[in-house]
């Protein structure tokens, strides 16, 4: 092996190692391993069965929704906190990391407070037939919401760093500003928009605190996997709740691989030959 | 295509960046912007693409005011100073890049027979499919340059071309660029901060101090007959001494400097270390070597003055010198000015 500069490999890499052992690694093989104690029949009914099935349906399809928001609203926001000068330009950005220090449950009871029938949001989305607590287009904003922050954080460095020459020299080749945005500025900031977006996908698949005061929890209609997994729990029954969690979990690994190959496409760029 | 600048001024913020400049450069013609960091140079250059606007004054592409064309319709082809190629492009993309984004709609046999006629006349054949973090420095300002004309520019700017790269490279290109100029005969716009750069390169020279031109000529005239002591001093090394006129005569030293034209009283001389030599008799300032300095040309010699003054000069190779000898620098050739 050849000699390293830097000193303390061995001693870094064994407490890096024992640490993700214990902290990541232990939780979810004593997952695993409770949801293999059930034969694959128990398991596959519980994980199929209609309650179940509606949960993840309701989950991920709101995780879906709030991702995209979130996509479009995370990157305009990176965009305007970068480009533009403003006063308060430090306190909205500020701003940006607060669904990351609030604690999701105060998160969602403000939330439900602001989006109920008789709340400031609600009432006035009531007059145009619009529902918003107790739906899942409450579990979207909650999602949305506890969210936010993974885009911005990982759009707002990369738009920092670009270059304001590569815009230049797209315009004095007589880009328009449609196709500068297309061809150049979207393609750069593509591996950063995947990784906040996984991010914020994985997030909200596994949202709870924020959601659970305003979806209403109604079973097959509002009530999410994690929630389903709660309850199992409280009904002592573990292996049930370790098999439905077991599904969020294959979710959300099945994720970050699709997203790492997606990432590694978008920046072959940098590889060198 | 003939470009004139005519009165331009451009003020950042509260800093006047170009007073009031007028310039002509004609169809075809290689003109180097030169000056120090500030003097307004890029400023000027940026003006001419539309990557800023002037403040007042008119910028006319032949008959036609160009001044409040925008960027992406004054056809111009620019190259920036660290490239700004499109590192998610291969060097195809980048160079198709104006071509695929025109208004003239091109189909893709055509955009790419350009760009394999591209790559010949820039010497990047094969490389076609590599990206910009694959190739070295000169080459992807080779494909910058390709790049710029591939939209069949009215006019070339250059910034800074080739201020990123290693000497060898640096002087490579240059004779490159100005075969490639030869070759397609574009009006061509150039900004350094390296005199050598601008009068190996350019058919005319324009000198920039403060947002001002101060000079403009072609190299031969800049050279031989720098119109102020900021010329003087910024095209190459100088030695100043302060003397005083008498009847149209400098003394310096024992040395008779003649000062046709200047008024009994204080100037500054102005001399290249290659305009004196050493001897040990003869007249001139009387002086002590300090230092001998080897170059491959030749030998400088780093001298002090009897009043304490350090001058520079430049000696054959085959000069026997050494430090602490005494011995007298004479003058052969000496430049004027009047006293800042």
């Amino acid at each position: 092996m050849a000699r390293r500069i830097l000193p303390g490999f061995p001693l870094a890499l064994g407490i890096t190692l024992v640490y993700v052992s214990i902290i990541v690694a232990l939780p979810l093989g004593a997952l695993v391993f409770k949801a293999a104690s059930l034969g694959f029949e128990d398991y596959w009914r519980i994980v199929s069965s209609p309650r179940a099935v509606a949960s993840y349906r309701v989950t991920a399809l709101s995780a879906l929704a709030a991702t995209a928001f979130n996509l479009v609203f995370g990157m305009a926001l990176a965009w305007v906190l970068v480009r533009y000068r403003f006063p308060g330009r430090r306190f909205v950005d500020a701003l940006v990391d607060l669904p990351f220090a609030l604690p999701t449950a105060v998160a969602g009871i403000a939330l439900t407070t602001l989006f109920a029938e008789n709340g400031w949001f609600g009432s006035v989305l009531a007059q145009a037939g619009i529902k918003v607590a107790y739906t899942p287009l409450g579990i979207m904003v909650a999602m949305a919401f506890t969210s936010l922050p993974f885009i911005v954080r990982t759009v707002q460095p990369v738009l920092e760093d670009l270059d304001p020459a590569l815009e230049e020299a797209a315009q004095t080749l007589g880009g328009s500003d449609h196709s500068i945005f297309l061809r150049v500025i979207l393609p750069l900031l593509t591996p950063a928009l995947l990784a906040g977006l996984s991010l914020s996908f994985a997030r909200s698949l596994g949202e709870f605190g924020a959601i659970i005061f305003i979806a209403g929890n109604q079973p097959m209609e509002t009530e999410i996997t994690a929630l389903l997994a709660f309850i199992r729990l409280e009904e002592y029954d573990y292996q049930a709740a370790a098999a439905i969690a077991s599904v969020l979990l294959i979710a959300a690994f099945l994720m970050l691989a699709v997203t790492n190959i997606l990432q590694a496409r978008a920046l072959r760029y940098t590889a060198r030959g | 295509m003939k470009i004139r600048l005519d009165n331009v001024v451009k003020t950042f913020e509260t800093f006047r960046a170009v007073h009031g400049v007028s310039l002509e450069i004609e169809s075809g013609e290689l003109v180097a912007l030169l000056g120090p960091s500030g003097s307004g140079k890029t400023t000027i250059l940026r003006m001419v693409a539309g990557l800023e606007y002037a403040d007042a004054g008119h910028i006319y592409f032949g008959a036609e005011d160009a001044t409040d064309i925008p960027v992406r319709d004054r056809g111009v082809g620019f190259v920036f100073q660290h490239y700004a190629l499109f590192p998610h492009m291969t060097v195809a993309e980048n160079i198709a890049f104006g071509m695929k984004v025109s208004k003239v709609r091109r189909d893709k046999g055509a955009i790419d027979t350009r760009v394999a006629e591209l790559l010949r006349l820039v010497q990047l054949d094969g490389l076609g499919e590599r990206f910009p973090g694959q190739i070295s420095g000169g080459q992807r300002q080779r494909v910058a340059l390709a790049r710029a004309l591939a939209v069949d520019p009215k006019v070339l700017l250059l910034d800074e071309p080739f201020g990123a790269l290693d000497a060898n490279v640096r002087r490579d290109l240059r004779r490159w660029l100005r075969e490639i100029h030869q070759e397609l005969g574009i009006t061509t716009l150039f900004v350094t901060h390296d005199q050598e750069e601008a009068l190996d390169l350019a058919d005319r020279v324009v000198i920039l101090d403060k947002g001002r031109i101060v000079q403009q000529g072609t190299p031969e005239e800049v050279c031989r007959n720098p119109a102020s002591a900021f010329v003087m001093n910024f095209l190459g090394d100088t030695n100043r001494f302060s003397a005083a006129v008498s009847g149209g005569v400098a003394r310096l030293g024992d040395a008779r400097i003649p000062a046709p034209g200047f008024a009994d009283g204080p100037v500054d001389i102005f001399l290249r270390p290659s305009d004196l030599g050493w001897s040990q008799s003869g007249e001139g300032i009387a002086a002590t070597v300090a230092r001998v300095i080897d170059r491959p040309a030749g030998r400088r010699i780093l001298a002090l003055t009897a009043t304490g003054e350090a001058v520079e000069l430049d000696v054959a190779p085959e000069t026997v010198v050494s430090a602490q000898q005494k011995g007298v620098i004479t003058i052969e050739r000496a430049k004027v000015y009047a006293t800042a």
